[in-house]
Parts: structure tokens; sequence; C-alpha cells
């Protein structure tokens, strides 16, 4: 047993069904109590979807337990292939419901002899895996499944694009900044000459999987998401992957340079060196930035940085040695993963911490004491009670991940992003001075603002307690709207009568 | 008089159980308004990772509870029994105590702890005996209950930690009342003689239901304006003051989810149930006031003017959507009192969906739904206790209703397709009892006809297409 305030990544079951609803015309069937749906909601709310997210209950109840749920589980299959005609039904447990040990494989096999989609179960292990090792998994899961079942049908195409192209891997729904990343990587590669094959798992259908092969290499861009799929991949066909994350205006020249050695190894003869300078001097504006006067201050300020490796890693890289900013720690919850991470961000950083325990994470800020934290919604909520500034730069996701408009954190535009993200987590410039001489914006106590200075209103006892449950945020309308119906009718004091008088009255 | 007989199913309402694929939130979600109400708890949830995400994600209340809240995850090792679920608990409890040092530690049990038969019920004694520290167990599982009747776990199992018996002895009582003494200060005696006058003798009475501070009072007055004294809520504010329930107290529940609370006080405290319409809406709280008065043998005075008042100030709202049509998909088991409320304001209501319907504990309120149909001369909805919300959308589709009350996960795609949506979550939040507070209701159920009132000009096809004007 764990005592847990908070989680940095979600349960298996939530990354299977990010990337099986990230298909096109896929649908999830989720074996689970009542409530544990909740991705619906997520999904929903956070992406605004505006379709029904294809996910549906099988719903585990005190019933299903005494009974055995096997009618139940391949009814809802059948009953939705009937219903919405899905390419493919991906079958998934949830924490609860795996411990039942039922045999969900026979289930799908069952199912399948009724349906005319296909029928798959996820095949994760729910208590040993995480949300991004559980999505990775079933991408791989997927994409595998349609490679041989094309490959038996003798349809698999593996003769290359006649121009060099590309798999963009690991996009997907509730990702962190995926959709802006997606549409810039798509711009990159375009700009690139570079050929889009295929985008997987967001807005593909699993019929064009068996066309994977074609692309010359797979980008992974998120090495949370799709590296399994691009190793199988390289194994079954060797197709090159490129897993450097576009991040930042070096890492992205990085991976634009192994883009290019790669692509020339299959043939092709193309210098990324032109567009490289390019874009760094002319269309980022991060690289100037940082050598602007209003950065200079930036110089040896301390920050930690926390989050997924992926993000955790680039950031560290782009401050330290984009903008000189001294990086005291940087950390990721991503344990698995923790030797590749180590390797990233050797010598950019005084030490490094691997911890999904958020309470370890906080000390180890305020024990640092940094000027600027870059972490998940986690950090930004220690940086708040810390008085420390923090920028979000990594999942869990959050409404705010999901801004209406363009906001990517990979590529040119990107690294734009970034550096405003930066600029404005920092005091900056002139600002920092002025704060140091004249000790803060607002030194004097906000005077509480009332409607006449000579009130001769006066609240007794019930009522002022009552007054103050009222959160702050109205209450200064509610003691406005009072007084005056109070005034109005001729009261003297304010009682608790008075009040929800007021209330029934003018809605106070 | 008294409850505890069932009163006769109500003719003309038609119910159904889909027994379907639907969408609720997970009983655990009470921790999210639980916490905050009772101030001096702590509550543990021991589950999986599955229902921490829940809360801190779908629910939002992770970040903000943290000092109140934690999660006891399960690992492998517990749901293989390897581990020794009495030491593990022990271990965090003591942290817990430790850290943070609440009155009570409420142990949520989920659908893991079920399906893997954690004993709760049987440590919490043995350990509660051992750390020195209350702990109530409350079995919040999605395998047997709904969203709101989280709360209603929790509060059946406080009621068994209220105490039997009113302090008697002045030494014990001049203990219990110091800080009550300390708060008085500086207030003639007489002050509170006064206070405790203006009261009609009756039984004591106890009602039952987290409401925020505020409609506590609301709802308090509203009694003490009949003369009718409330003795205790439960919950309260902190545990420590948890209410005296005697054998032969009266009880009325203020929610109507709470059918579980009501059998544990009728059954095990031996209260007797009054049974009543929820005070939601001035229909609604009319009927409950009414009801409690004409147990205790009062002549409610001025009722039906404040009512009147109430209905006359709400006019504004009304008249945006009477005539207009309702459906409840089911969400939060408020759905009832709701619609009864939306139906005499002039609204129609074609289904109300419902997770768990109780006709007993609700039957005073499915009674005043039928009577409030016949006095507006409206159809009976039809009653849907675990709708299958496939078959809703379906059902939607046909009958085009003015607006959908539903759970988050289905409001933007029916805004998608042209169908108003109010949350039902927001209901569950949003202080909606008592007089003053139906105002909130119908600012809520409005809010989607009057944002679409404000966008209509506009319209989605002609939004910027510009209508040549001729230029001087």
């Amino acid at each position: 047993m764990k005592l847990a305030y908070w989680m940095y990544a979600g349960p298996a079951h939530i990354g299977t069904l990010r990337v099986a609803t990230s298909f096109k015309n896929v649908h999830a069937i989720m074996h689970a109590p009542l409530g544990d749906d909740y991705f619906n909601v997520m999904r929903s709310m956070l992406e605004r979807e505006r379709n029904f997210t294809p996910v549906t209950t099988s719903v585990v109840d005190r019933h299903v337990l005494a009974n055995g749920s096997q009618e139940k589980v391949v009814d809802n299959i059948t009953r939705k292939d009937a219903e919405e005609h899905p390419d493919l039904i991906v079958l998934t447990p949830t924490c609860t419901s795996s411990i039942l040990q039922e045999d969900l494989q026979n289930f799908v096999d069952r199912a399948q002899i009724d349906t005319k989609g296909d029928v798959l179960l996820a095949d994760v292990n729910h208590y040993r895996v995480n949300e991004l090792q559980a999505g990775d998994r079933t991408l791989q899961q997927i994409v595998q499944f349609y490679i041989e079942k094309a490959r038996k049908h003798g349809d698999l195409s593996t003769e290359k694009t006649s121009e060099p192209s590309v798999n963009i891997i690991g996009i997907s729904t509730l990702g962190f900044h995926n959709q802006h990343d997606c549409t810039e990587l798509k711009r990159l590669m375009s700009d690139l000459g570079i050929t889009v094959n295929a985008v997987i798992p967001e807005g593909a259908s699993v019929h064009e999987l068996k066309h994977l092969p074609r692309a010359w290499f797979n980008l992974v861009p998120y090495r949370e998401l799709g590296l399994m799929t691009a190793k199988y991949l390289q194994s079954e066909f060797g197709i090159p992957f490129v897993d450097i994350c576009p991040m930042g205006v070096v890492e992205t020249a990085r991976c634009l340079r192994t883009i290019q050695t790669i692509l020339n190894q299959q043939g092709a003869l193309v210098d990324y060196e032109h567009f490289i300078h390019d874009q760094t001097l002319y269309v980022s504006q991060a690289a100037w930035f940082s050598r602007s006067i209003d950065c200079q201050n930036l110089t040896g300020k301390k920050a930690v940085v926390f989050g997924d490796s992926t993000h955790a890693a680039a950031m560290t890289k782009i401050l330290t040695r984009e903008m000189g900013i001294h990086v005291v720690w940087a950390g990721t919850y991503c344990k698995y993963d923790s030797e590749w991470f180590q390797a990233q961000v050797e010598g950019f950083c005084d030490q490094v911490l691997i911890t999904d325990d958020n309470g370890a994470v906080g000390d180890a800020i305020a024990r640092a004491e940094p000027s600027a934290i870059f972490g998940t919604q986690m950090e930004r909520h220690v940086g708040k009670r810390l008085n420390i500034p923090c920028g979000v730069i990594a999942a869990p996701i959050h409404i705010q991940n999901f801004p209406i408009g363009y906001k990517p954190f990979l590529g040119y535009e990107g690294t734009n992003q970034i550096a405003d993200l930066v600029y404005n987590s920092f005091t900056l410039g002139m600002e920092d001075h002025l704060l140091e001489i004249f000790g803060g914006h607002d030194t004097k106590e906000v005077i509480q603002k009332t409607i006449s200075a000579d009130s001769d209103l006066n609240w007794n006892r019930e009522a002022q307690s009552e007054l103050n449950k009222i959160p702050g945020f109205v209450r200064g309308k509610v003691k406005r709207n009072t007084e005056k119906f109070a005034r109005d009718r001729g009261f003297s004091e304010i009682t608790l009568d008075v009040m929800y008088a007021a209330k029934e009255a003018v809605g106070a | 008089m008294t409850v505890a007989q069932p009163e006769t199913q109500p003719q003309g309402l038609n119910f159904e159980c889909e027994t379907g694929n639907y969408h609720t939130f997970c009983p655990i979600s009470c921790v999210a308004w639980l916490y905050q109400k009772i101030e001096d708890s702590f509550f543990l949830v021991i589950g999986t990772k599955t229902c921490g995400y829940f809360l801190q994600n779908a629910m939002g209340v992770m970040i903000f509870a943290e000092p109140r809240y934690a999660m006891a995850e399960l690992e492998e090792g517990d749901i293989s029994a390897q581990l020794n679920d009495y030491e593990e608990l022990k271990r965090l409890c003591l942290q817990i105590k430790r850290d943070r040092n609440p009155s009570v530690i409420v142990w949520i049990g989920t659908c893991t702890t079920e399906i893997i038969k954690m004993d709760l019920e049987g440590l919490a004694p043995k350990l509660e005996a051992e750390i020195n520290i209350p702990i109530v167990v409350a079995r919040a599982n999605g395998l047997d209950y709904a969203f709101t009747q989280g709360e209603d776990t929790v509060l059946a199992a406080m009621a068994g930690r209220c105490p039997d018996k009113a302090p008697t002895s002045d030494g014990e009582k001049g203990e219990r009342h110091a800080i009550h003494k300390l708060l008085q200060f500086g207030r003639k005696p007489e002050d509170v003689a006064a206070e405790e006058t203006g009261y009609v003798q009756h039984p004591p009475l106890v009602l039952f239901g987290s409401l925020p501070d505020p409609v506590v009072t609301q709802l308090t007055l509203e009694l003490k304006k009949q003369g009718i004294k409330v003795s205790g809520w439960l919950p309260t504010k902190r545990y420590t003051e948890l209410p005296v329930i005697e054998e032969g107290y009266y009880v009325s529940g203020v929610n109507p989810f709470l059918s579980r609370t009501a059998s544990t006080l009728m059954r095990r405290r031996k209260c007797k149930l009054i049974g009543a319409p929820f005070p939601i809406g001035p229909d609604g709280t009319r009927a409950w006031i009414e009801k409690i008065c004409s147990v205790f043998g009062i002549t409610p005075t001025g009722l039906a003017e404040r009512e009147q008042m109430i209905w006359e100030s709400l006019e504004d709202y009304v008249k945006l959507i009477r005539g207009k049509s309702v459906f409840f998909m089911g969400d939060n088991l408020l759905e009832i009192s709701l619609a009864r409320f939306l139906i005499r304001c002039g609204m129609t209501c074609p289904e109300i969906g419902i997770p768990y319907m109780d006709k007993r504990y609700q039957s005073a309120e499915l009674a005043l739904l039928e009577k409030t149909c016949h006095e507006m001369d409206v159809p009976m909805p039809t009653i849907v206790e675990k709708p299958d919300n496939y078959n809703q959308i379906q059902r939607i589709d046909d009958l085009c209703p003015d607006l959908v009350i539903t759970g988050m996960a289905h409001a933007n795609p029916l805004e998608a397709r042209g169908i108003n949506t109010k949350w039902s979550v927001e209901f569950t939040f949003a202080q909606i009892h008592g007089f003053s507070n139906a105002r909130d209701i119908l600012e809520l159920v409005t809010r989607p006809l009057r944002r679409n009132h404000v966008l209509k000009d506009l319209g989605w096809d002609k939004l910027v297409r510009e209508t040549v004007t001729a230029v001087n």
C-alpha cells in the first residue's frame, strides 16, 4: 500500500483508451464498475470533443460479480459492432476488473465469431505499468495486429514511396499539446520536402496501418508513446527511426540532421543546413531572445525542471544551453526510463531527481529555492504555495493544455512558445530592479471598498459570521446588495433574516 | 404520520429499469464535498490508481484537498494478499495521524476492496483501539452505488458514531459546553435564554444530509420560524460535535440519495423518520416544512405567502422556461426533486433517468411529483432507472427536448448536435436547497437558454457574413 496524494501518470487503461480512441472508427469497451469510465469525461471536456467518446462501459455490478460477466461483455461487443460498425473494438479491463481474472481473451474470441469488425483484447498488466507504458504497448499491439493481418491477406505494402516519407508515431488524444505539435511537425516535414506517410494513432484509420512500411523512416517525438511501435517496425521491416524530440533550437537541429543522415543513407540527396540556419535565425525568435538585453538578467538564475522524460530532458537542455539559466536539478517521474534521462541531462544540471512522489519533488523545490520552476500542474501548485513562478511543461494534462490558440512545444514555432513561457515565468529586466528598490508592487494593504464611508448599518454577530462564510469573490457584492436592501427598507441592523430577505428580493 | 410504513405507490408514474450501460461519477467523489464539510476529518480512499486518477483529473479535487485527503494505493502485493492489510493500513494511518492529526479518519472502501474482500469493518475497530483515533468505514464502491450515494455510505457509517445519550450530569455538561460558553462570552445571559424561547415543545429533531453551512443556517431558520428546533445535523462541521441521537428522536433527510442513512437511523438508532418531499424549490421546501410541522402537530404559518412571494420573485426566470421541455439523463439522484420543481415552473418532462430509485425513501417526493403533474396538467414523466445512455440519445433525437440535464461526458456532443444541456454535477455542488436558493437552480437551468438567446442573432452560418451596406 502506498500513501499517495497525487499521480503523475494515470492508470494503464487510460493509456489504452487514449490510443484506441485516437484512431478513427475504433470503439473501446471497458469491462469495469460504474464510475471507472471517467475517460469519457476527460476526453469530452478537455478536448471539447463534438462526438460521443467511442468508449462504452460494460458495467460490472454486484450482479455481474455473482454470476460472471461473460454474456454481458460478449453481448456488449456484438451490440456495439452492430450499432456503430467500428473497424475495431478494443476490450480493456481496469485495475479493478483485472483482478477478477476472467478469461477476457475467450470473450474476445467468442465475440469475434459474430462481429463484422475486428476485436482485440488490450494486453497490459494493470498493476505493473502506468498510462504511458500501456499506451505505448497498445499502439504496438494494434499496429502488429494489422501488419500481420495484411501479411496473411497478402496486401501488405512494403514498397517505399518514391519521395522521402515519414510516419509520425505517438500523436494521441489527451496528450500534452499533441494536436499543435502535430501541426507543427507536419509543417516542418513539408518544409523539408518529406511526405507524411501516416500519423498514428490520432485520426488514423486502422486500414492505413498496412501502408506503414512504405515510409523511409519513423519519427517518434515523445519517447513515452510510440517507441515500441518504432522498434517493432524496425525489427520487422528495417525502418530506421528518429527519437530525438525536436524541442528547442539545438535539439530541433539535431533531430533534422539525424533525419538528413538517414535519408541520405537511403539514397536521397538532401541538405538541411540552410533550412536549419534560416529557421534558427529568422523564424525562431528564441535564438535572438536569448541574446537580447532583456534576457541578460536570466544569466545564472536558478531553475528546477520536472516532468515526463521527453519534456523534462528537452527543457533542461534549453534552459542551460540556450538561455544560460542554472538548472539546479532536473527530474522525471518516468522511473522506468531513468537511465535514458540521466544520460540526457548529464552535464546540464547539478542534480537529477527520479521519483513519482510529489512530496519529494515539493521538498526538493523548497530546498533549492529556485527563481522559477518548470514542471507539471503539481509543481505549479507547489510554486503557488512557495510563491515561486512555474511554467507548465509536461503532463498530467489540464484544461490549460488545450488552448484554443496555437501553442506547440515542438519545432521552430515551439521554440517561440517556450521562450514566451520562460520569459513570463521569471521577473525580468527593469522589473527585477524596481522590485528590489521599491520592495514590491503593492506595499499598502488594500482597503476594503464599501458603498459609503459613513455607513450607519450594523451587522449583528450571526449575520457577520454568515457573511464571512460567503466565498470572498462574491462577498463584496452580497454585502453591498444586502446593505442597499436594508437601507431601502429602513433597517438599521442587519440580521440573518434581513440577509436572506435581501437574497430573496434582489438575489444578493 | 411518521413514514416507516411505505405510502401507497403513486399511480400514473411510469417506472422502467433499463439496466443499461450508463455513465455517472464514481461514489468516491463524495470525498470532494465531505472533506470540506467535515473540517477535522481525513479521508483515506483505499483503492487503485484508477480511483486516484479519477479524483485527481475528472473531479480535480486532489490538488486542493491534499492536506486532508489521500489514496491508500493498492499495489500488486496487496492484491495478491502477500502483504498484511492490517499492518499496511496501520502504517498509513499512523503516518496520517503524525502528519495531520485529524479527529477522524474515514476509510473509503472501493470496488477493489470489495473484490479482494478486504475486511475493512473488521480491521477498523482493532486499529482504532491501537492507534487511538476514530476510524469510520464507508463502502462507497461502484459495484453497489452511484455518484452521490457515496455520501449516503459515509453518513450511514457516521450515524453509528453519534452519541446516544445527551450528557446528563452537570460536570459532564459543563465540560461539553465549555467551548460553547467561551463563544457566548460577553453576551448577557438573558440573550442566550431568549434564544431558547420561541420554540414549541416537540421531540428532538435531527436533520441529515451534507449541505454547505449557509444552507444549513437557512433551513434551520425556516424551521425556527415555525417554532421547530433542530437539535443537530448529520454531518456536523466537526466530527467531534456529531449530534446526540437517542432512541425515539425524529430524523428527516434533506437529500434524495440518503436512503441507507435513513434506514440505518431507523433500524439501528430506532429513530422515527419523517418522510417528506425534499426542500428543493419553493414548492418542495414548503412541503418539507409542512410535513415536519404536521408530525409535531404544529400549524405552519405564513408558508403559502412565503412560497407565493418566492414564485413572484422567480418570474423573470420562470417565464424563460415555461412551456419548454427538459430531459434528465440521470446522474446524481437529485433528478426527481429537480423535475418536480421544473414541472411546477411550467416545464414538461418526458423522461427522468436516475441511477437508482428507492421508491420508499422517495415516496413523498414521488407523490408530490405526481400531484404536481396533475395540477400543472402535463403528462407524467417516465422514470428510467439505470438507463442506457445509447438508447437515451436515440430518444433525445426523437423528442428534441429544449434542455437535457446530463453528466459531463455527454454535454459537449449534445451541444454539438444543437441540444441545450446543463451539467447535472452543477446541481450537486450548487446551493439548491430552501426557499431563497430556488433562484440559483433557475439561474443554472436557464443559463443555456439565455446563452443561446445571446448568440441567436449570430447563428452558425451567417456568423461572419456581412450584409452589404451602402457607404456614403
